[in-house]
């Protein structure tokens, strides 16, 4: 058995990443329970259990649910967690997000970190597994990503209200004399059924908090759950629909000056002129500032409103110096080709690939390059934030993702104590990994320091944010596959050539911290896919190009559900194979997996003729712990390819909330047809050349197919939902594409080949 | 009586006074009528439903009325704004919600919600104007709405149910 030591050394690069805040917070926390931050700010009257549960005397019940609203329903799945133990309906409680604090570290971001397909269960994988739990842990991240919150919370969540009703039900059968044993809860009271008394939570809230958390937590059945796994009314949907000020774009406070930014078009790169006394004469304009953070240069502008603070950016002359990167996309896509013809590290070795090979005779062979560009995250709110530094004292509104980290950079780019700095986290007009990134934060923090104490509210243009993304990186894949005489591959090799996620990542967040080992999520969703192959190699190799690359939602697997799922419909077509019959039959280990390609396929009638000028196309992917299947079907029309229905199936373990689900499965199905169809970002002379929505634009209304989605709850452990609807969208939309033109589209976005209705 | 403020005001780049009618109330401003109504309302006079998105009329975001009419506010100076302007804030409350407000909280419509004001502002134009709109009408009146969380299919359901909440109210 290969050493769990040996391996968690081999740190892969989450890892790394882990290892760098645990340099920060110290080992000093492992296996300490962290202290419950709501202690030190309570309300008149107010009293908390844990982290997550805070009563009044008036029984207002507060849920904190730590983690980061971008629409994706998590506040009110995890608040649903609580209020189920808690026994009190959703309508009952207030849910805040809480204070950036290390008691919400989240331990699941990570456990999918090793070097481990999910459905890995072997001893070694649990273990590392477990051990990149303790160091999300030590890492202490309060971060929300890798569609990993219910997972975290799921046992967390349910304790602490599970834990503050045992407490409740104490303090009750102390004050009314009677067994604990003897009373019920319901609705936020407690009832002593023989006697008639009630008691609601808050008039034993002050005692029961003071009492000892009990030693065992007991949770319910699932059998007895009233509120999970059923759909929900969202907590946020009213102040949604009524334009409700939730957002960091509508912070205002008093005394409050505006700002924006104008950073340096290439990454990296210094101003080597710059003239902003034009700027600073423009009516409005207070202040303009230089900016240095780990993301690179540029000037903040202060000034009275948002728009005198856009026009002074066009105002100031600056000239920036060359890219420290290759300037243009034909250069880029030279460096990436370079990278493939070095050799990969293997993800993923099974038999003996280049034996399997050798002598193959050439009908047998199938061999293919694919491609897919860089991609901006375009959340509908553009980045901004708003802080103030008075009297030493940092306090800063912004949506994000990671609240203890906007906490720690911000402090150190001020020079003062993290315990000097709090963070103010609101709702996010969408997220998809772009608020894991801090620079939106660290910009008007160091803005902040040039306000004279007020508030400075910084909102970049949507060409600023669209020019300065950490961009979902370019891949190249080479893919080879030999066939047996029954069309089923002996043989797969797949090499992918990209910039590291993790690596870009380290450098803004932990530029301390060097990048080791190989970058996992450059074949996340390829060398990780329940397929049974007797030789089935993947390699993975960094492609250096220090282009800004970040988490783009599923990220790598945003890249290899395309490569994956393409390539094996190409196998398929050579093979004679049906797709979906060769996915069952490669499948045919993993019961979960073929379960939802079955599903998918019935529900989409795959096997009855389509009338000419229709077709389908499928993929599948296993992706953050689930397994989706999804079917697009497409009809030529005389203005273009209209997509015009897609199905969905997916197996998330346990479904806490069905209806929020479908939405998320829907979102990121959207979310990746968008990309696919005409999405990318280009570079010329070393900026981007992308500005706004007439020239990175997603998919419209007129645009959207019909959707049908089931949920299957097949596998026994639970998964993520926000990100895996993303990574079979694009392939199956590509090979429905085949399926319709006979045309096989290798490189994204599809739009560059066909057009669209 | 209408004032065009622009013309009034081309050549002077400085604030200039003028008066704005929002959501039934009046608001006295000084700004450059070059100045995009969005910024106008969400700075100047406090209404941030209307949202920030793209700054040149192509997500639908900032989506207002005037007089009626749906229009970007991003992209309309306010010295051209002489109108009645009607903001989300301006079409219902959270207790006494419009007709397609109510369908959009029962079909849990929004995700993240951003563009959801810009959405229900072109949704709430497109009923006064056709009452029962098909499904060739809502691709024409939202193709210039765009939600990134991908809420169209509900977004499509809402404004059928709010066609039949609307006429339920008359």
């Amino acid at each position: 058995m290969a050493s769990v030591g040996k391996i968690a050394r081999r740190s892969f690069l989450i890892g790394a990443a882990a290892i760098a805040g645990g340099v920060a917070v110290g080992y000093y926390y492992y296996r300490k329970p962290y202290p419950n931050p709501l202690q030190g700010d309570l309300a008149a009257g107010e009293a908390t259990f844990n982290p997550y549960v805070k009563i009044g005397a008036d029984n207002t019940i507060t849920i904190v649910a730590p983690r980061a609203e971008m629409g994706q329903g998590i506040s009110t799945t995890l608040a649903v967690m609580v209020a189920e133990e808690l026994d009190v309906g959703l309508d009952q409680v207030k849910v805040e997000h809480g204070p950036a604090s290390y008691a919400y570290y989240n331990a699941a971001i990570l456990e999918e970190g090793g070097p481990f397909a999910f459905f890995d269960e072997s001893m070694t994988a649990e273990a590392v597994r477990s051990g990149l739990g303790v160091v999300g842990k030590f890492l202490a991240l309060q971060g929300t990503g890798g569609s990993a919150s219910t997972r975290d919370g799921f046992n967390k969540m349910r304790q602490a209200g599970a834990a503050a009703r045992q407490m409740l039900i104490a303090a009750a059968a102390q004050k009314l004399g009677v067994a604990a044993a003897d009373l019920e809860t319901a609705n936020g009271s407690i009832l002593h059924k023989a006697s008639g008394k009630s008691l609601t939570y808050g008039e034993v809230a002050a005692n029961a908090a003071a009492m000892a958390p009990p030693a065992e937590v007991r949770l319910k059945d699932k059998a007895d759950w009233n509120l999970l796994g059923k759909p929900q009314k969202r907590i946020d949907m009213l102040a949604k629909v009524t334009g409700a000020p939730i957002f960091g774009i509508d912070v205002s406070l008093p005394d409050m000056v505006y700002g924006t930014v104008k950073m340096s078009p290439r990454f990296w790169s210094k101003p080597v002129s710059a003239d902003v006394a034009k700027a600073e004469k423009m009516p409005g304009v207070i202040k303009i500032v230089p900016l240095e953070t780990n993301y690179g240069h540029g000037f903040g502008i202060i000034a009275e409103n948002t728009w005198e603070a856009f026009k002074a950016a066009e105002a100031i002359d600056a000239q920036w110096a060359d890219a420290e990167y290759p300037p243009d996309s034909e250069a880029i896509a030279g460096v990436l080709k370079q990278a493939l013809g070095a050799e990969g590290s293997a993800m993923r070795d099974n038999g003996d690939v280049a034996k399997a090979f050798a002598g193959a005779p050439p009908e047998k062979i199938i061999e293919s390059d694919y491609a897919v560009p860089y991609l901006a995250h375009a959340t509908m709110e553009p980045m901004n934030a708003t802080a103030r530094l008075k009297d030493g004292v940092l306090d800063i509104w912004c949506g994000n993702q990671a609240p203890t980290l906007v906490r720690q950079l911000c402090a150190n780019v001020l020079g003062i104590e993290q315990d000097k700095v709090t963070v103010h986290t609101t709702f996010m007009g969408g997220g998809f990994g772009r608020r894991v990134e801090m620079d939106y934060a660290l910009c008007a923090a160091l803005m902040a320091k040039a306000a004279e104490g007020r508030p400075v509210k910084v909102t970049w243009t949507r060409e600023e944010d669209m020019r300065h993304d950490a961009y979902r990186p370019a891949a190249v894949g080479k893919f080879r596959a030999r066939l047996g005489d029954d069309g089923l591959p002996v043989a797969v090799d797949m090499t992918i050539a990209s910039p590291s996620v993790i690596a870009g990542t380290l450098r803004r967040l932990f530029p301390s911290i060097s990048p080791i080992g190989p970058d996992k999520t450059i074949v996340d969703g390829a060398y990780d896919q329940p397929y049974t192959i007797p030789n089935y190699r993947v390699s993975a190799i960094a492609a250096p190009v220090t282009i800004p690359v970040g988490s783009w939602r599923s990220v790598g697997s945003s890249i290899n559900g395309f490569f994956h799922e393409g390539f094996l419909d190409e196998i398929a077509v050579a093979g004679k194979t049906d797709p979906v019959a060769l996915r069952k039959t490669l499948m045919a280990a993993y019961p979960a997996a073929v379960a939802v390609v079955e599903k998918v396929a019935a529900m989409a009638k795959w096997d009855e003729a389509l009338p000419p000028g229709k077709a389908k196309g499928m993929a599948f992917s296993l992706s953050f712990g689930s397994w989706v299947g999804e079917i697009v079907q497409v009809a030529d029309t005389p203005a273009g390819i209209r997509i015009e229905k897609m199905w969905i199936a997916a197996d998330v373990g346990t479904a806490l909330d069905p209806g929020i689900i479908e939405a998320q499965l829907i979102s990121a199905a959207i979310y990746g047809l968008s990309a696919a169809m005409g999405q990318e970002i280009t570079f010329a002379d070393g900026m981007v050349e992308q500005s706004n929505f007439h020239d990175f634009d997603a998919m419209r209304i007129f645009q959207c197919p019909a959707f049908e989605v089931a949920i299957l709850e097949n596998f026994h452990k639970m998964g993520g939902v926000g990100e895996i609807g993303t990574p079979p969208a694009a392939p199956a939309l590509a090979n429905a594409i085949f399926a319709l033109t006979g045309k096989r589209i290798r490189t994204l976005p599809l739009s560059k080949a066909v057009a669209f209705a | 009586m209408a004032v065009d403020h622009f013309a009034r005001a081309m050549d002077d780049n400085e604030g200039y006074p003028m008066r704005l009618t929002v959501d039934g109330q009046s608001f006295d401003i000084d700004a450059d009528p070059e100045m995009p109504l969005l910024w106008a309302l969400r700075d100047l006079i406090g209404k941030t439903g209307p949202k920030f998105g793209c700054g040149i009329a192509a997500c639908g975001a900032c989506t207002v009325h005037v007089d009626g009419q749906p229009v970007r506010s991003c992209s309309l100076p306010v010295g051209h704004a002489t109108g009645a302007i009607t903001t989300i804030e301006g079409i219902g409350t959270p207790g006494k919600l419009h007709p397609v407000q109510q369908a959009w909280l029962e079909e849990q419509v929004a995700q993240c919600g951003y563009c959801q004001a810009g959405q229900i502002m072109s949704a709430v134009a497109l009923l006064d104007e056709v009452a029962d709109p098909t499904d060739a009408d809502i691709d024409n009146a939202m193709g210039g709405n765009l939600c990134r969380c991908g809420t169209y299919p509900k977004i499509r359901a809402a404004i059928k149910k709010a066609a039949v909440l609307k006429t339920a109210r008359l």
